[in-house]
């Protein structure tokens, strides 16, 4: 049965793809699609109904964004989300610094749907509605 | 035939690696070619003259950034630093250490809290090392004599992609040799495999086989654990692509690399365990995994964000230190965090030699102190402190939390950084700097503390300055400002 929401745990890190595309700037397009995706799971994909590419909102306590979902590649990881770093990532990621400075990049309770209809922002539009700058 | 200039023995500015040995073809002043580096590195190399870096340091006025001469922006630097109470002076790991040097200086002048890239790296790992200490050596020792290498909670083919080819398991060493050839083996007979099930699927094939769904990794070790010669065991939450690399992965569940470690910990303490499994992990697999650890000649951890950003923190790193300990009363082993920026190892060697803390220095009340969680930079902008903020080589606005962005955004912010990056779109004062390792000379540490040099290979464009010579400016004028209101008082 097809599921509207799923609780997961997001994670995020480093892609290869991330990597190349903040060398080249963080204004190019190769930066923009490589912290714009979502990895999920093949079977959460299932669940939500979902193929690749298609948008999800993921949702936190700290935020909310729209992203492209991608089929992880390699083995399965059920229950976890993984979002490249950049600035749509840290949109949502827990500012909890545990009091040592350091904050919860990884392990951040989260919630997904899809939104087939919802744009991702690009880095412009998401600094304007986070910043106003 | 054209004479074209090759550049050897170039170190590159990227990651934590720093390899020394990238080769760049010069052709009309510009980077034409690079030759041995990995993707990262072409990309710095052929990008640096990318339309996405400013040529003229910028001001905001009435919302909008203007350029203005360099004198301008120094001046309104310093102005911004001087009339704050409790200014932040952020970045530091992608410039080199005599730029580093200099910030040390403007953040004791200006009494500001100095922090670098390392509090949302492995600014646990440091806190670690300062409680339990740390057995570690350098990268070379590992490449000639490591015969058990361990990636836990890091992805080297993405982060560091050299690491494995320069220092590890695929690094030709004087007493242990390369495992590359085995490694093209599996990768060509699962090629084969792939192959067969696709022609299976179009039907060209009778259906011999199930098409393999994923599934979470049952965690049996491989009989190539007991294999001669090196062995490379991954541990992660999910199958990066080192962990297919990998003769042995272990999936671990999120969150769990802390008691998985303690378990292995009493394992090696030939202790025995009152449970079937921990975090996943059946304990038979365990005892199989600490005998490859316990009977290998030299073993070393490598550790990356897996452990030092999920919950346990700098715990993690405390166990995991405490694992290397007593894995030395059986044999040899050594640990490593795997440093991300080319120069944070230098940033936090750099703030000690200067101030005797490697990061989160605070300098407010005349002399520094160091308290992370009270004194880090993602601490004081939660908590809306600070009233200015000089951010150099780094990028906070796309590497920190939106709540502590909002704060940094919300008061001056001058950022000096080759490129316009995401945090140089929300400033109010933008220096272009020269790139340091391409069009300044400089030096930098490697992850395993060793100082190299990096080279000049170009010119910078016309009046570009160098993040030191910006500073040196600043610092300058900043103190020329604090005279000048002195008289005046």
């Amino acid at each position: 049965m097809l599921q509207e929401k799923l609780k997961v745990t997001l994670l995020t890190g480093r892609t290869i793809e991330q990597g190349v595309g903040k060398e080249a700037g963080k204004g190019t397009k190769g930066y923009f699609e490589s912290t714009t995706i979502c990895y999920m799971d093949l079977g959460d994909m299932k669940k939500l109904g979902i193929k690749n590419n298609t948008h999800v909102q993921v949702t936190t306590p700290n935020g909310s964004v729209v992203l492209r979902a991608v089929k992880y590649p390699r083995g399965a990881m059920p229950g976890l989300i993984y979002i490249p770093y950049g600035p749509w990532a840290n949109a949502i990621v827990s500012n909890e610094t545990t009091s040592i400075g350091m904050p919860s990049f990884k392990g951040t309770p989260a919630e997904i749907e899809p939104a087939p209809d919802k744009p991702v922002l690009t880095l412009k539009e998401l600094l304007k509605s986070e910043f106003g700058k | 035939m054209i004479n074209v200039p090759i550049v050897n023995a170039v170190t590159c500015p990227v990651c934590g690696c720093l390899c020394d040995d990238i080769e760049l073809t010069v052709a009309d002043g510009k980077v034409a070619q690079v030759k041995n580096g990995c993707s990262m590195c072409e990309s710095k190399f052929l990008n640096y003259v990318s339309e996405h870096r400013t040529r003229t340091p910028l001001i905001r006025k009435e919302g909008k950034l203007v350029p203005v001469s360099y004198e301008e922006a120094i001046h309104r630097s310093a102005e911004i630093l001087v009339k704050s109470n409790y200014p932040i002076l952020y970045g530091w790991s992608s410039t080199d250490c005599e730029a580093q040097r200099e910030g040390v200086e403007l953040a004791e002048e200006v009494g500001g809290v100095l922090d670098n890239t390392a509090v949302v790296c492995h600014g646990p790992s440091i806190l670690s090392v300062q409680e339990v200490g740390i057995p570690s050596c350098t990268l070379g020792q590992i490449r000639h004599r490591a015969d058990l290498i361990i990636y836990w909670g890091c992805n080297p083919w993405s982060a560091h992609p050299r690491h494995l080819e320069r220092y590890t398991t695929f690094t030709e060493g004087r007493f242990e040799s390369s495992e590359w050839k085995s490694y093209l083996n599996k990768v060509k007979a699962s090629a084969g495999r792939k192959k067969l099930l696709s022609l299976e699927r179009k039907g060209v094939l009778k259906q011999r086989y199930e098409p393999e769904v994923p599934t979470v990794s049952d965690n049996k070790p491989p009989a190539t654990l007991s294999k001669e010669g090196r062995k490379l065991i991954v541990v992660d939450v999910r199958q990066s692509m080192t962990a297919e690399m990998a003769d042995y992965f272990i999936q671990v569940e999120p969150g769990k690399d802390y008691e998985l470690m303690q378990a292995i910990r009493a394992l090696v303490k030939d202790q025995e365990l009152d449970v079937d499994e921990v975090a996943g992990i059946p304990v038979e697999y365990l005892q199989e995994l600490v005998d490859a650890m316990i009977n290998c000649e030299f073993g070393v951890i490598f550790f990356g964000m897996g452990l030092t950003q999920s919950a346990g923190k700098f715990r993690n790193i405390d166990v995991a230190i405490s694992l290397v300990r007593d894995l030395n009363m059986r044999t040899k082993f050594a640990i490593m965090p795997m440093r991300g920026h080319f120069n944070v190892t230098g940033a936090n060697t750099v703030f000690t030699w200067q101030s005797g803390y490697p990061y989160a220095v605070d300098f407010s009340l005349g002399y520094p102190r160091y308290n992370p969680g009270e004194t880090s930079v993602v601490d004081i902008l939660l908590r809306k402190e600070s009233d200015a903020a000089l951010v150099i080589a780094s990028d906070p606005a796309s590497n920190f939390p939106r709540k502590a962005v909002e704060h940094l955004v919300q008061n001056p912010l001058i950022v000096i950084d080759p490129h316009m990056n995401v945090t140089a779109l929300l400033g109010d004062v933008v220096f272009p700097s020269s790139i340091v390792g391409i069009e300044k000379a400089g030096t930098a540490y490697r992850m395993d503390h060793v100082p190299l040099p990096l080279k000049k290979v170009v010119e910078p464009p016309d009046g570009l300055l160098s993040d030191e010579e910006i500073l040196r400016g600043i610092l300058k004028e900043v103190r020329l400002i604090k005279s000048q209101n002195m008289e005046i008082a």
